[in-house]
């Protein structure tokens, strides 16, 4: 941003010297304020403003924020130094962002719709009319914000989970390796790929679910539309998968329902995956669904250019 | 300067806009008339990139908007739906646009001080009243302190003090070599302010003149002389060449004459007059005679059968469909001498009443 000093009144009065050629003798106004060639960089500036100056972005994260620390608190305390359950040490921490995710989902939408649902957005195409520069610049600032927050949440749970988890009892039965979890000399650890699949792993794909929301937001370009497809994206495959493999014929679509959808790839990176290979490190699906987010967010762009705001 | 050139909108079977081709100059007010539905916000949707021309092209100093290095600094408008987010407190809103464009950020402070909201500038807009989302429009539009302003409708819900001022800021600003484009569908209220004139209906252009002409050109004036015995005034002004109509209540309206005239003309042929009056024809009449074919919906009196095309009685608006109530200048306060305020307008609402009651997007 410049940070130029410019001239009052005095400054443009000196150059508006009227002329007879000029309709009415008045010559073309001419502004004191210095003008810089906008960029990417001044709305990736505004956007900024824009997110962290209104009430649902508070809200939307600190919900998320207080479900997954929260839920992960209450989890790590109950089952602070009861027997094993045959569970990873940081994978608790799953129950918490399971809701706490919807929060960012939530955000994301809000980011585009509600500027369709208040008409601010001709206010800000006007403001800037490249408008793939105004997606990018909203892309950009909310999937940094999101990232950030839930890696913060997530690592915060994650550290109380080792904190609190690792004086489980081991029984004498389980082996090393076994059950999903790592354990050392008779205690539960977490290896570095459990830290990872648990911090950043999981930061990144809510993240990127939630930048997968705001490009059905700026397809919809409404608020309950955009939230409703989301959550149905999110929740059904999960509840119909399992209803599907009660039936004979649907068994094996049901079977990939469940392994391909959101919850199953976030469950992945914490090493408790809902489908059947229980080697499922999560961080495949992930792939898939920066694909999968690339590509809707790409049909957004193209929309954007062609619709009338 | 904008210029328009054949500018044409479709929706599915309806054209909004239909082949506009008109150029709007620096260093005046250009009026941008017609009724309800007329265009008018396309049109200038159009101007500003953000709704696609089925055909034709508009060009701003040259330019489409797309092409304008910086948009704010070019072109600075305030459109009907008042393109803000009511949860983000007007410094906010206008600080987030500053940025997008490279503007300091103490230009904030002065376009709020301008339009006077600075005491609210920590207040979210939801809560702001019709006025106070203009002026914060208005600031938003000033903030690139732009050589072009394009303002939709924007004496919509100011209060008496209000209008004055818009009025008197529109006419500043076109001093200063800038180039103001303001819609209205109000006559009078552009009769006031621009100098300048273009009208549509159903988005087509009707006229493209200047104020003081079309004044002229459509002010009617005619002399209407009441007497008891006007059959015998009638022989003496059609003997002297003039040609009295009868009106409704039996007074004789003369076209073209001058009242002295026929004062003396009465009096030679020892006439008793009750009544001689010069009568001007109001530019809100006027306006109405020009668009009457065009508007859109026409209003009719419960269980009357509906006005056709062209039979309006004079003095009935319209219907303002996206005009919340109470938004209509008062009477007198924007009338131009020899206007008579169309019946049926409102007083304004009383101060403050309308706090909490613009929460139209």
């Amino acid at each position: 941003m410049s940070t130029q000093q410019y001239e009052g009144q005095a400054g443009y009065e000196a150059q508006a010297v009227p002329q007879a050629n000029w309709p009415n003798g008045i010559a073309p106004y001419s502004s004191p304020i210095p003008m810089a060639r906008t960029h990417l960089g001044h709305a990736l500036v505004a956007e900024w403003t824009k997110i962290r100056t209104v009430r649902s972005t508070v809200w939307t994260l600190s919900v998320m924020f207080a479900l997954v620390v929260g839920i992960g608190l209450l989890t790590a305390g109950t089952l602070s130094g009861e027997t094993y359950t045959g569970m990873p040490l940081l994978s608790t921490g799953l129950f918490g962002l399971m809701l706490g995710q919807l929060g960012v989902v939530t955000l994301g939408v809000l980011v585009i719709t509600s500027e369709y649902g208040t008409g601010m957005i001709r206010t800000t195409l006007t403001a800037c009319p490249h408008r793939g520069r105004v997606l990018l610049a909203k892309a950009l600032v909310f999937f940094v914000l999101a990232f950030a927050m839930t890696t913060l949440a997530c690592s915060l749970t994650a550290l109380v989970n080792s904190a609190l988890l690792s004086d489980q009892q081991i029984p004498s039965y389980v082996e090393e390796g076994s059950f999903g979890g790592t354990v050392e000399g008779g205690t539960l650890v977490a290896s570095s790929g459990e830290w990872l699949g648990a911090t950043i792993g999981a930061g990144l794909y809510v993240a990127l679910l939630g930048l997968l929301s705001l490009a059905v937001g700026a397809l919809l370009r409404h608020s309950a539309g955009a939230i409703t497809t989301m959550m149905g994206a999110i929740l059904l495959p999960v509840v119909v998968g399992p209803l599907m493999q009660t039936s004979e014929a649907l068994r094996d679509v049901g079977q990939k329902l469940v392994e391909y959808s959101p919850l199953n790839g976030l469950a992945s990176l914490y090493r408790i995956p809902m489908s059947d290979d229980q080697d499922a490190t999560g961080w495949p699906l992930l792939g898939g669904l920066a694909v999968v987010t690339l590509i809707v967010l790409g049909v957004a762009y193209a929309l954007l250019h062609k619709r009338d705001v | 300067m904008i210029e328009l050139r054949d500018l044409t909108k479709r929706y599915g079977n309806k054209l909004a806009v239909d082949g506009l081709t008109f150029t709007v100059r620096p260093g005046t007010v250009t009026g941008f008339l017609g009724p309800n539905g007329a265009g008018k916000s396309t049109t200038m949707r159009m101007v500003l990139g953000l709704d696609a021309p089925t055909r034709g092209d508009v060009r701003i100093e040259g330019k489409h908007y797309g092409e304008l290095r910086e948009p704010l600094n070019s072109i600075g408008a305030l459109l009907e739906a008042k393109g803000v987010h009511g949860g983000r407190r007007a410094y906010d809103h206008l600080l987030c646009l500053a940025q997008s464009n490279g503007i300091p950020e103490r230009r904030v402070g002065e376009v709020l001080e301008m339009v006077g909201l600075q005491d609210v500038a920590r207040k979210r807009p939801k809560g702001f009243s019709l006025g106070m989302g203009q002026r914060l429009g208005i600031a938003a539009a000033l903030l690139g302190d732009p050589r072009i302003l394009m303002f939709d409708e924007p004496v919509n819900g100011l209060d008496p003090e209000g209008i004055h001022w818009i009025r008197t800021l529109m006419q500043q600003l076109a001093r200063e070599g800038r180039t103001v484009f303001v819609s209205s569908h109000l006559m009078s209220e552009m009769a006031q302010t621009a100098e300048h004139l273009v009208v549509i209906g159903q988005g087509k252009l009707l006229a493209d003149t200047s104020m003081a002409q079309f004044i002229a050109e459509n002010s009617r004036t005619h002399v209407r002389v009441r007497t008891p015995e006007p059959e015998r005034l009638r022989d003496a002004l059609v003997g002297s060449g003039l040609r009295p109509v009868t009106g409704a209540d039996g007074a004789l309206e003369v076209d073209g004459g001058d009242a002295p005239r026929i004062g003396e003309l009465a009096a030679e042929h020892r006439v008793v007059l009750h009544e001689l009056s010069t009568q001007r024809a109001s530019l809100e009449e006027a306006f109405m005679r020009l668009t009457a074919q065009s508007v859109e919906y026409h209003a009719h009196a419960p269980g009357a059968p509906a006005a056709p095309p062209g039979a309006q009685p004079p003095g009935i608006q319209p219907p303002s469909g996206t005009q919340p109530p109470g938004t209509q200048p008062p009477p007198g306060a924007q009338a131009p001498p020899g206007e008579q305020p169309p019946p049926g307008t409102q007083a304004p609402p009383a101060w403050g009443t309308d706090w909490k009651k613009g929460r139209r997007g």
